[in-house]
């Protein structure tokens, strides 16, 4: 292994991915950060009225409240970089250029959606966005990022894997072996832990002994910060030093992205476990669109212009939930595709 | 007696179970304060004290494991794990370890732990929430694996599983959980273990099942009765030890077997049933035994789920299919 370290060159850093000394978003980025969180918050709601339909089955775990953590991360990304995470990734696959349409129509279980309608709400890929799921079992994706970016290390190319995953998550035994197993092998594996305090409805101070969530890979020597989540300014800023580290092949790094879902943990949360009080005061005190919104203003964004953006993501969301509604069902043979290559 | 459905029943048990033993802890992921996800555990923490009943961290591995280092000493764990595409997960602790104490040990150490799970499909759920991974568990002597039809059922195996000595994987069927309400009478009587229940007699063909399948059965029989047909309905209910002689008994009778469960056909459990009446029972047998299964496949949304269900048409079909014969 130490040979094929050897044999094989890092790529250069990317000029647009070093993170330089001022790396605040311009205006053109602000303006793309509002578009993309608000597409994924008007997503999020449209499902979980359709939900409300009983037009999903199975199960949605919504992004509301964390939109800024995805699309800061996905702005200092680059062709090629891979994403892999959990259940919670609507906000993901729009994030990284996949349709409304077919993951609504996913969500619906129809015949066009990422998945032809037998995945549902947790597994959906795109080979071409570089998306690798959307996985129902909670950590495994750890591994399975820390491959991915294993890939890229032997490849020699100059591409690094973002894997997300919660707090809950961050206490499985695999995401500690992959921290061991990237830091290693200086694997160029971003971990992003989407701290949103509770894990199903457990808090996050309940759940485990570690008081800072930035340091869970200090044992291995990995570097990691804690971000505010909620500004996604403050987001991008951390990506682009996480990724130029990586690129430059000193090994992984870890984010803890402190965020907040507003809505439960799935669509049948009691939500005994948190006061309406925390939920309101994170909506109206530290939401990420509305702060986008504010800095747009201030940059002198027109009230017209802004208006475009909302209508322009309204209409996209409309016409995923159309397609969703009349795509049709799968066919039942399809039940029996995709087990194994056909002999 | 009070009507409870299954998941009441559950938790009426696991209260019986804390109160007569303080060896009985309570312990998975949201089993406290959220009373579980599907409210199995509701109202124990606060009978019984965050002592002994654990909100643990998500980790699947690590609470297996645990149940079976406090097992061997002399704890009675019941461990929840949400749903069993996550039990996959405790497979090493429960084959290498929860299975192999007592022999590992030459008896000098038990594993008296329970690991509940729900199972099965019929809730619109996709994998790893719908899962029938029975099979994964039944080719490990030293692990009891036992699976309830019905509250009452459910309330009876689930106290004889917690007082059992040796480590018990008890698989809830999931869309039994609200499905029925029946008379639990709460008086800490257990139900036998290693034991098929006979639930309907009849002498010409056998209908054998275990858990929510066990209801398509019942309604299989019933419509096949309207044809004049007489089908025995058994639910086998503890699935290793398997109780092979009711079955052959059952089939001594009818010379006729319909064997039905949800996971996929290809080494299903219903096949290890198979081969007891390919074997002892072979010169009873007047028909083909008869597999009503999931296909070889996985559990996909719900759109397409109730094509994988074993159904009463299918089961019926089987039944008529095998009467045919002789
Ligand atoms: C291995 C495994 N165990 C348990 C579950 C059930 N479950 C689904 S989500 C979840 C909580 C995860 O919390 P966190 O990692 O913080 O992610 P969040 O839901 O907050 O995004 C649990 C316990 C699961 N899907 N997989
Ligand atoms: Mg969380």
């Amino acid at each position: 292994m130490a040979q094929a370290a050897d044999t094989k060159k890092r790529g250069k850093p990317r000029a647009n991915a070093s993170a330089g000394a001022n790396s605040g978003l311009t205006r053109d980025e602000w303006l793309k950060a509002y578009r993309d969180m608000l597409l994924i918050r008007r997503f999020e709601e449209k499902a979980g009225q359709l939900y409300g339909m009983g037009l999903i089955g199975g199960f949605c775990h919504l992004y509301i409240g964390q939109e800024a953590v995805v699309v800061g991360m996905q702005m200092a990304l680059g062709e090629g970089d891979e994403v892999i995470t959990s259940y919670r990734d609507h906000g993901h696959m729009l994030a990284t250029g996949m349709e409304a349409r077919g993951v609504m129509a996913e969500l619906t279980g129809r015949a066009g959606g990422y998945s032809h309608g037998k995945g549902g709400s947790m597994h959906m890929f795109s080979k071409e966005k570089n998306f690798f799921g959307g996985h129902g079992i909670v950590g495994a994706q750890v591994s399975l990022g820390a491959g991915l970016a294993f890939s890229n290390w032997y490849r020699g190319n100059d591409r690094v894997c973002v894997t997300y995953f919660g707090d809950g998550a961050a206490n499985q035994g695999q995401v500690f072996e992959s921290f061991n197993l990237a830091n290693l092998m200086k694997l160029p594996a971003i971990f992003v832990i989407e701290n949103n305090k509770y894990g199903m409805g457990t808090s996050v101070d309940r759940a485990t002994a570690s008081r800072d969530l930035s340091r869970n890979g200090a044992p291995w020597g990995m570097p990691g910060v804690a971000v505010d989540g909620m500004d996604v300014e403050a987001v991008h800023e951390a990506a682009r030093a996480a990724v130029a580290h990586c690129r430059a092949g000193k090994g992984p790094y870890l984010l803890e992205i402190k965020t907040y879902r507003y809505r439960g943990h799935s669509m049948s949360d009691p939500g005994k476990y948190r006061t309406r009080e925390e939920i309101q005061k994170m909506r109206s005190e530290h939401d990420c669109i509305e702060g986008a919104r504010h800095r747009l203003e201030a940059l002198g964004v027109s009230e017209a212009e802004l208006k475009k953006i909302d209508d322009e993501v309204k209409a996209i969301v409309q016409e995923a939930a159309d397609f969703a509604q009349s795509s049709p069902e799968p066919d039942p043979s399809e039940l029996w595709t995709d087990i194994l290559v056909e002999g | 007696m009070a009507d409870a459905t299954l998941v009441e029943a559950i938790d009426l048990a696991l209260a019986r179970a804390m109160q007569e033993d303080a060896r009985v802890l309570v312990l998975g992921e949201d089993v406290g304060r959220d009373g579980g996800v599907f409210r199995a555990t509701d109202g124990l923490l606060a009978r019984f004290g965050p002592g002994r009943v654990l909100d643990t961290p998500l980790a699947e591995g690590a609470i297996a494991g645990l149940s079976v280092g406090l097992a061997a000493q002399g704890f009675r764990p019941v461990a929840e794990i949400q749903f069993m595409g996550f039990a996959y997960a405790t497979i090493d602790q429960m084959l290498n370890h929860a299975a192999r104490l007592r022999t590992r040990t030459r008896g000098r150490l038990s594993c008296p732990m329970v690991l509940r799970t729900p199972c099965g499909g019929g809730v619109h759920a996709p994998e790893h929430h719908s899962e029938s991974g029975e099979a994964c568990f039944t080719n490990i002597p030293g692990l009891r694996i036992v699976v309830p039809s019905s509250p009452r059922r459910g309330y009876g195996l689930l106290l004889a599983a917690i007082r059992d000595p040796d480590p018990v994987l008890f698989l809830e069927p999931t869309r039994l959980y609200r499905a029925m309400r029946e008379p639990v009478s709460d008086d800490g009587t257990a139900l036998p273990l290693d034991q098929c229940a006979i639930l309907r007699e009849g002498g010409d063909v056998a209908l054998v099942g275990w858990g929510a399948v066990v209801r398509e059965m019942l309604a299989a029989a019933q419509q096949l009765a309207e044809e004049g047909v007489a089908a025995e309905v058994i639910d086998v209910a503890t699935l290793v030890p398997l109780d092979a002689a009711s079955i052959l008994a059952s089939v001594g009778t009818t010379g006729r077997c319909v064997i039905c469960h949800e996971a996929p056909l290809t080494a299903g459990f219903g096949a290890e049933i198979a081969a007891q009446l390919a074997g002892p029972g072979l010169l009873s047998l007047l028909a083909p035994v008869e597999r009503v299964t999931g296909w070889d496949v996985v559990m996909p949304l719900p759109r397409l789920e109730r094509h994988d269900m074993p159904s009463v048409a299918r089961i019926v079909a089987a039944a008529r299919r095998s009467l045919r014969h002789g």
